[in-house]
C-alpha cells in the first residue's frame, strides 16, 4: 500500500490508544462516572434538541414555504416550561455533584495518612514509616489512603485521573485528599496546576499494590528512621522540649495526646488539634496561644523545611506520653552543653 | 423578481445607477489627523475594528504555535518555557485586547448611537480616550512580548508570578490593568449614552435587544473591572517590593488572590458573551422576519446574567480548599446563572417558528453560535457541579469549554455582526457564497478542534502541557487539524471583506430590510448620523411597520 509509515503508525496508535474513559481504578470512579454519564447524556439531548428546532423550523418556514411571517409577542407557558425545566434538571445535577464531592473530600476515619510535599518540579511522598519517594507514590490496594499535602513554593495541583480526585496543593496550608485504589498496576500522576517552566514534567507514577506486596514494599524501602523519630530529634534540637515536657514546671503545654483533642485558646476559641494545627502554632505560635499559658513561645518561621514540620507534626500526632522527652531532658541536664543539642537524644532508642 | 419568493431577503438598488452617498462619514473628511483625532462613534469604531483584527490574528498565530507543538508529545518545536509564553501571550491578547472591546468596541461603538436614534455617543472624546488607552495597552503587551515575554499564563497566579518568574510580569501586568481603564470608560459611556441619549419614543422596551445586552455589559465592565485592575497593582507590588498581601510567609493569603482575580474574570465571560447574544438577537429577528419571541424575557435574562455573573466567582476554587458551606453556595448559583442562557436559546429557536426565514451569511454564523454555545453552555454545568468539577477542572475539559463559549460563542457572534452590519459600515455587500463557505468552514473546524479536548480532558491530560503521555497524541492530532481547518475559515472573512471594500456591491440603506433605526439612514451614514432626530412611533422588530413604510416610498416615487 502507498500508506507512509508516518501515517501508519499513527492508525496503529489510534487503535491502541482510543479510549475515551479513563480507568476506573479507585471506590470513587465508578460514582464520578455515573455522574459524567448523566451530563453527557443531558448534553446530548439539549443540543440536539435546540439542533432540531433549528432544523426543523428552518425547514418548515423557510422563505419559499412561509412566505409571510406570523408575528407572536411570546407565550408565557412555553417560557415557563424552558425555565422550569432546565433549572429543575441542573438543580438535579447540584445535588449529585453536591453528594460526590463531599464523598470525594471526606475521608473514612480508617484511612492511612501519607504525607505529600510540591515543590517545582516534583513530587515528594513521605511516609510515616520513614519511606521516601519522588514522583511515585506506592500504595497498597482496597484500603483508604488520605493523602496529607503542601507545598513548598507555588500552588500545584495532585491529580490523579483514574482515581478521579485532585486537589490543589498550597503552600502555606495543608490540603487533603483520600482514595482507596481498587486494581493494581501504575496510574498517572500529574500536576495540573501551571507551575513554571517544568508544568508538564511535574508527573509521576502512582503503583498500587496488593497488600502482601505492599508490605515488602515497605520494608525493603524503609531508610530506617520513622517521620516520627526524626520529629522526635528535631523536637530535642529545635529546643521544643524544654518548655514542652509535662513537667510541672513547664512553660508550655503537655503535648501528649493533644492531638485530635479540643483546645481552648486564650482568645476563647475553640480548636480541634489537627495537623493543620499543628503545623500553623510551630509556624505562627502567637496566635495560638493555649489558655492559661504566657505567648512566649518565638516563631519557627523560616527555620523548618515542610519536609522538617511534617516529621515535628507526624511526632507529635503519636505522642502518647512525655516519658521519652523527659529523658532527653534528664540527659541534657546532665550533660556540659545547652540543652537546645543533646547530640545522643535521637540516638537513644 | 417575478418568480414568486425567491429564498434571499437581500434587495439591493439597481447596480448600474447606484451610488454610494456623496457625503458619509467615512469621506467626510481625509488625512491620518481626521482619523487620529476623529470624535464620531462611527469612525472610532473602524479604529477598533483595525486595531482588534490585528490583534486578533496575533493572538491567533499564538493559537496556531501552540497547537502545532502539541502535534507530538515531546516538546520538540519549542522548549516548555517558550511553549508557556505562547499559551500566556495566546490568552492575554485574546481576552483583553480582542474579545473584550471587539464587539463593544467595534460593534457598541457604532451602533448604539445609531440604534437609539441619536447624533453620538454621550462622551465622544471619553470614547477616543478609550480608544487611545486601548492601544496604550495593547503596545504595552506587546512590548512585554518583544522584550522576551512573560509566561504566568494570563491569570498571574501568585506566587508564581510574584516571586518565582523572571520574566515580564509587571510590563505585562501594566499592559492589562491600562487595557481594563479602556472597557471602563466604554462601559460608562455605553451606560450614560442608553440612559440619556434615547430619542423620543424610544423607551426601554422599544430598545433593540443588541442594546439590553451592551447595557448589562457595560455594567459588568464598570463594576468588575476595577477589581482587576486593583489585583494587579496589588500583584506587581508583591513583586517588586513584597508587601506580603498573598505571601504566606508573611500572613499573607494565596488564595486572596484567586478570590479577586477570579471576581472579575468570571464576570470578564459575560462582557465577551453578552454583546454577543445582542447581535445574535438582531440577525436571528431580522432573517426571520419576526420580533423576538419574548422580548422581554430576553432583556431581562441579559441582566440576570450580568447580575448573577458576580456571584459565582468561586467556582474556579472548588478543588483548593474553601469552605465545603461556601462551595455548596457557589455551585447552587452557578446553576441559576445558567438557566438565563438557556431560556435565550429556546427564545431564539422559538423566534424562527412561523417566521419566513433566509439563510445569509450572519444567519449562518447565528446557528452556530447557538449550537457551539448550547454545547459550550452545557459543559459549564458539568464545571459547575461539585463533584464533576474535582475530576475536570484544570485539564483540557475546561479549555474546551470556554473556547466553546467565547471562541463558538463569542467569536461566531463578532463575524455575524460584522457580515451583518459590513453594508452599514461600508456601504458595499460582501460576497455571499465565499462567505457561507467561511462560516461553514468556521464552524466544522471549530468543532474538529475543541471535540476531541473534551475527551482528553475527562482522560485527565492537564492544562498547559508542554509536553504530555503519548496515549494521549491521537486527540491532538485531530484537534491540530481542526485548528488548521479553523484558521483556514478565519482568514478568508479578512480577504474577502478587504475585497468587497472596492468590488463590493453598493448596498443601498436597507439590504436586509431591517427595521431598526440604523437601516433607515443611508449606508454609509453621514457623519451626523441623523438628518432630524428620528421619532420611534412603532415597537422594535416591526415588520409590518417597515412594509407600510417602504410601500409609501415607493409610491411616492412612483
Amino acid at each position: 500500500m502507498g500508506l507512509s509509515p508516518v501515517l501508519w503508525q499513527f492508525l496503529v496508535n489510534w487503535l491502541h490508544n482510543a479510549s475515551l474513559f479513563p480507568a476506573e481504578a479507585s471506590t470513587i470512579a465508578p460514582y464520578t462516572d455515573a455522574l459524567y454519564f448523566f451530563l453527557v447524556l443531558m448534553t446530548i439531548f439539549g443540543t440536539t434538541l435546540v439542533a432540531v428546532l433549528v432544523v426543523f423550523f428552518s425547514a418548515r418556514y423557510s422563505r419559499q414555504r412561509s412566505p409571510v411571517a406570523t408575528q407572536i409577542e411570546g407565550s408565557t407557558l412555553l417560557e415557563t416550561t424552558w425555565t422550569i425545566i432546565p433549572l429543575a434538571i441542573f438543580l438535579v445535577v447540584y445535588v449529585w455533584g453536591a453528594l460526590l464531592y463531599f464523598r470525594i473530600y471526606n475521608p473514612p476515619t480508617n484511612a492511612m495518612n501519607i504525607y505529600i510535599v510540591g515543590k517545582q518540579w516534583m513530587w515528594k511522598a513521605e511516609h510515616p514509616g520513614g519511606q521516601h519517594e519522588i514522583d511515585a507514590l506506592h500504595v497498597p490496594m482496597g484500603r483508604p489512603v488520605q493523602l496529607t499535602m503542601i507545598s513548598q513554593d507555588v500552588f500545584h495541583s495532585f491529580s490523579v485521573p483514574d482515581f478521579r480526585i485532585k486537589r490543589e496543593v498550597i503552600p502555606g496550608r495543608y490540603s487533603t485528599v483520600w482514595f482507596e485504589a481498587t486494581k493494581a498496576g501504575n496510574y498517572r500522576l500529574f500536576c495540573s496546576q501551571y507551575c513554571g517552566t517544568q508544568h508538564s514534567g511535574m508527573v509521576g507514577w502512582i503503583t498500587v499494590m496488593t497488600p502482601g506486596d505492599y508490605k515488602t514494599w515497605l520494608e525493603q524501602s524503609t531508610s530506617g528512621q520513622s517521620l516520627a523519630q526524626n520529629g522526635e530529634r528535631l523536637f530535642a534540637s529545635m529546643g521544643c522540649n524544654s518548655c514542652h515536657n509535662g513537667t510541672a514546671a513547664a512553660r508550655g503545654p503537655d503535648l501528649a495526646g493533644v492531638y485530635g483533642s479540643k483546645l481552648t485558646l486564650t482568645d476563647g476559641r475553640q480548636i480541634l488539634v489537627d495537623d493543620a494545627y499543628l503545623r500553623d502554632a510551630i509556624l505562627n505560635p502567637s496566635a495560638h496561644v493555649t489558655a492559661g499559658y504566657a505567648p512566649i513561645m518565638p516563631t519557627y518561621q523560616g527555620q523548618l523545611s515542610e519536609d522538617g514540620l511534617i516529621d515535628l507534626v507526624e511526632f507529635i500526632k503519636n505522642m502518647q506520653s512525655d516519658y521519652r522527652v523527659q529523658q532527653t531532658l534528664v540527659t541534657a541536664a546532665s550533660g556540659e552543653s545547652a540543652p537546645t543539642t543533646p547530640p545522643q537524644a535521637a540516638g537513644e532508642r | 423578481m417575478s418568480t414568486a419568493i425567491g429564498n434571499t431577503i437581500v434587495s439591493l438598488p439597481d447596480q448600474s445607477t447606484a451610488r454610494l452617498p456623496k457625503r458619509h462619514y467615512i469621506n467626510n473628511e481625509y488625512g491620518l489627523l481626521s482619523w487620529l483625532l476623529t470624535e464620531d462613534h462611527k469612525r472610532i469604531a473602524l479604529l477598533y475594528l483595525f486595531s482588534v483584527t490585528f490583534f486578533f490574528f496575533i493572538g491567533g498565530a499564538f493559537a496556531g504555535l501552540i497547537r502545532l507543538e502539541l502535534l507530538t508529545p515531546q516538546p520538540d518545536l519549542v522548549a516548555a518555557d517558550t511553549y508557556n509564553k505562547f499559551f500566556t501571550m495566546h490568552g492575554l491578547i485574546m481576552i483583553f485586547l480582542f474579545l473584550v472591546p471587539s464587539i463593544p468596541g467595534v460593534l457598541g461603538n457604532f451602533l448604539i448611537p445609531l440604534m437609539i436614534g441619536a447624533k453620538d455617543l454621550a462622551f465622544p472624546k471619553l470614547n477616543l480616550l478609550s480608544w487611545y488607552v486601548y492601544m496604550a495597552g495593547g503596545t504595552l503587551t506587546l512590548a512585554a512580548l518583544v522584550l522576551g515575554g512573560v509566561d504566568t499564563g494570563w491569570t498571574f497566579t501568585t506566587p508564581l508570578s510574584t516571586h518565582y518568574l523572571n520574566t515580564h510580569v509587571i510590563t505585562a501586568a501594566m499592559a492589562i490593568f491600562i487595557t481594563g481603564f479602556s472597557s471602563i470608560l466604554t462601559g460608562i459611556n455605553f451606560i450614560v449614552t442608553i440612559h440619556r441619549m434615547r430619542c423620543p419614543g424610544m423607551t426601554w422596551f422599544r430598545m433593540p435587544l443588541f442594546l439590553w445586552s451592551h447595557y448589562a455589559a457595560s455594567l459588568l465592565m464598570v463594576l468588575g473591572t476595577p477589581v482587576l485592575a486593583t489585583t494587579l497593582v496589588l500583584v506587581a507590588l508583591e513583586r517588586l517590593f513584597g508587601i506580603g498581601i498573598f505571601d504566606p510567609a508573611k500572613g499573607g493569603d494565596p488564595l486572596l488572590f484567586q478570590h479577586l482575580f477570579w471576581f472579575y474574570s468570571h464576570p470578564a465571560v459575560y462582557i465577551m458573551i453578552l454583546p454577543g447574544m445582542g447581535v445574535v438577537s438582531e440577525v436571528i429577528s431580522t432573517f426571520s422576519r419576526k420580533r423576538i419571541f419574548g422580548y422581554t424575557a430576553v432583556a431581562f435574562s441579559s441582566v440576570a446574567i450580568a447580575l448573577f455573573g458576580f456571584f459565582v466567582w468561586e467556582h474556579h476554587m472548588f478543588i483548593m480548599g474553601v469552605s465545603s458551606y461556601s462551595a455548596l453556595v457557589f455551585s447552587l448559583l452557578t446553576m441559576l446563572v445558567a438557566v438565563p442562557s438557556a431560556i435565550k436559546i429556546f427564545n431564539w429557536a422559538f423566534t424562527l417558528q412561523k417566521g419566513s426565514i433566509t439563510f445569509e451569511t450572519p444567519m449562518l454564523y447565528c446557528f452556530g453560535f447557538m449550537g457551539l454555545f448550547t454545547i459550550g453552555g452545557l459543559t459549564g454545568v458539568f464545571l459547575g457541579s461539585l463533584g464533576m468539577d474535582i475530576h475536570l477542572t484544570e485539564t483540557y475539559f475546561v479549555v474546551a469549554h470556554f473556547h466553546f463559549v467565547m471562541v463558538g460563542g463569542g467569536l461566531m457572534a463578532f463575524l455575524a455582526g460584522i457580515h451583518f452590519w459590513w453594508p452599514k459600515m461600508t456601504g458595499r455587500m460582501y460576497p455571499e457564497t465565499i462567505s457561507k463557505l467561511a462560516a461553514v468552514t468556521t464552524f466544522i473546524g471549530f468543532n474538529l478542534t475543541f471535540l476531541p479536548q473534551f475527551v482528553l480532558g475527562y482522560l485527565g491530560l492537564p492544562r498547559r502541557y508542554a509536553a504530555y503521555p503519548p496515549e494521549f497524541q491521537v486527540l491532538n492530532v485531530l484537534s491540530t487539524a481542526g485548528a488548521t481547518v479553523l484558521g483556514f475559515g478565519y482568514m478568508l472573512p479578512l480577504l474577502y471583506l478587504a475585497w468587497s471594500l472596492k468590488y463590493g456591491a453598493i448596498a443601498g440603506s436597507n439590504p436586509w430590510q431591517a427595521t431598526g433605526l440604523e437601516w433607515q439612514i443611508a449606508s454609509p451614514p453621514p457623519t451626523e448620523n441623523f438628518t432630524e432626530i428620528p421619532i420611534m412611533d412603532h415597537e422594535v422588530y416591526d415588520y409590518e411597520w417597515l412594509a407600510n413604510k417602504t410601500k409609501k416610498e415607493v409610491t411616492t416615487v412612483g
